[in-house]
């Protein structure tokens, strides 16, 4: 133990926090774009207009059996040149890592969002839909103001877990080379020959942060609980 | 004036037939009881009259307007019927006061004060005054029915819908609930109501009608109704229901 060198995380500590800023803010982005886009998606796996259910089904069993690294590398390599065969454009359109990330990880994430939501609507009685429309809500009014209020409290902790998934699964992006906080932590530890000390951080700092989220979520669970 | 009208209207799930050729109508300021044995087709008739059921065939009218006709503005015709149900459905995350201003709010596009100072009237009206800021969860059955009235009343609907108020309270809070609704049609509301409480029937319906298998076999009078009832069906359920 006498040659670990902690110290080297206070000297690259602002290179660190900037790979910490993308994960996290890659997290926020991808976890509202994706409870977003994935409610819509259940509203339309849930619709009684049949093409629009199937479209969404296909899409989100699509997604979901392919493993996240290769939609990453989906995006980021053959989209562009899909576009330019679609287009005829002389060169593929650059996204660049760091958009065709944010990109992804909506589209990813909002297809298990979307399996969350589906039974976050089921779990509501129906009587709470008639009751809505028979005070006179249209459909988006009785999903916005009754149905999707009451969904989302059932599935929090589902909604949780997804999450800290998802803020585990951001690491994946080193791999198109964007610093994320653990491709920050690897390029220093391979540079400087400090493994041990910048993985033992790296695992720290997820865990603490995780554990934060579970505890906000738990008080947010408790602000927001429906009397019964 | 029919306020409430069926034209032979029939309903299918599936093959399966659960209505069959429904007519009656309900005049402005009638109090018209549904009743009949269970699965006779009662509470998807009432639900056919605010379209939370469709219906393949027949026609019903709502103060002239068609319900089932392609171009019907829903959501404003439902808006204009008050609704309510067995298991109350009042919208458990929102308060009382915000389950009673909602469709004010949203529907009619009320201003919030207008919204609230209606919304107190009315649950001053049915006693439940000091309930305003609490939850749904924290009244007892009999209070939340009666708030459920209340929320469908702050509509100022032109008639209501009552599909079985009474049948999922506990018999002590039955009292209460029925006490409102006479208050109502004394007041001259239109009121359809599916319910077994005979008492009530007898006491401010103008009509009765019983329905079996999906089908209206009496629709007649209350004096009708309980002194010479015609078919030997609604005897018996009569006297099953009148013996307890």
């Amino acid at each position: 133990m006498g040659d670990l060198d902690f110290g080297v995380i206070a000297r690259v500590w602002p290179y660190l926090l900037s790979g910490l800023q993308y994960t996290v803010q890659l997290t926020v982005v991808a976890a509202i774009g994706g409870v977003i886009f994935g409610t819509l998606l259940a509203m339309a796996r849930l619709s009684s207009i049949k093409p629009l259910a199937m479209v969404a089904a296909g899409y989100v069993n699509l997604m979901r059996s392919i493993p996240l690294l290769l939609v990453i590398f989906w995006f980021y390599f053959l989209v562009p040149v899909l576009w330019q065969t679609i287009t005829g454009a002389e060169r593929p359109p650059s996204i660049g890592a760091e958009r065709s990330a944010y990109i992804t990880f909506v589209l990813f994430e909002a297809a298990y969002f979307c399996e969350i939501m589906r039974a976050g609507i089921q779990s509501i009685p129906r009587g709470q839909v008639g009751a809505a429309y028979a005070v006179g809500l249209d459909y988006w009014q009785s999903m916005r103001l009754v149905v999707l209020p009451q969904a989302f409290r059932n599935m929090l902790p589902v909604l949780l877990t997804q999450t800290i998934i998802l803020f585990q699964d951001v690491s994946l992006v080193s791999l198109l080379n964007v610093t994320d906080f653990v491709g920050a932590a690897g390029k220093i530890a391979q540079r400087d020959s400090r493994l041990v000390e910048m993985y033992l951080f790296v695992a720290i700092i997820y865990f603490l942060l995780c554990w934060l989220l579970s505890w906000l979520v738990k008080r947010l669970q408790q602000r927001i609980a429906i009397v019964r | 004036m029919a306020m409430i009208e069926f034209q032979n209207v029939s309903k299918w799930y599936g093959s399966f037939q659960v209505l069959t050729d429904c007519s009656t109508s309900i005049d402005k300021g009638q109090v018209v009881v549904v009743c009949g044995p269970s699965g006779s087709g009662k509470s998807t008739l009432i639900k056919c009259a605010n379209a939370l059921e469709p219906f393949q065939k027949g026609e019903i009218r709502i103060d002239g307007v068609s319900v089932g006709a392609k171009g019907t503005d829903l959501p404003k015709l439902r808006s204009r019927i008050g609704m309510v149900f067995q298991h109350f459905e009042l919208f458990p995350h929102l308060s009382i006061t915000e389950n009673l201003t909602l469709g004010q709010i949203r529907v009619l596009n009320r201003s919030k004060d207008e919204a609230m100072a209606k919304g107190m009237k009315l649950l001053e009206r049915v006693g439940l005054k000091e309930q305003a800021n609490k939850f749904p969860g924290q009244l007892s059955g009999g209070q939340q029915q009666r708030v459920a009235i209340a929320r469908a009343l702050a509509m100022d609907p032109i008639a209501m819908l009552f599909d079985e108020p009474t049948s999922a309270l506990d018999p002590e809070m039955v009292g209460e609930v029925l006490d409102v609704m006479v208050g109502l049609a004394h007041e001259g509301m239109t009121m359809m109501v599916v319910t077994h409480e005979m008492g009530f029937a007898r006491k401010v319906s103008d009509r009765v009608i019983f329905m079996d298998q999906g089908r209206i076999v009496e629709d007649c009078t209350k004096k009708e109704f309980f002194e010479t009832p015609r078919g030997p069906r609604a005897q018996e359920f009569l006297s099953k229901i009148l013996t307890h």
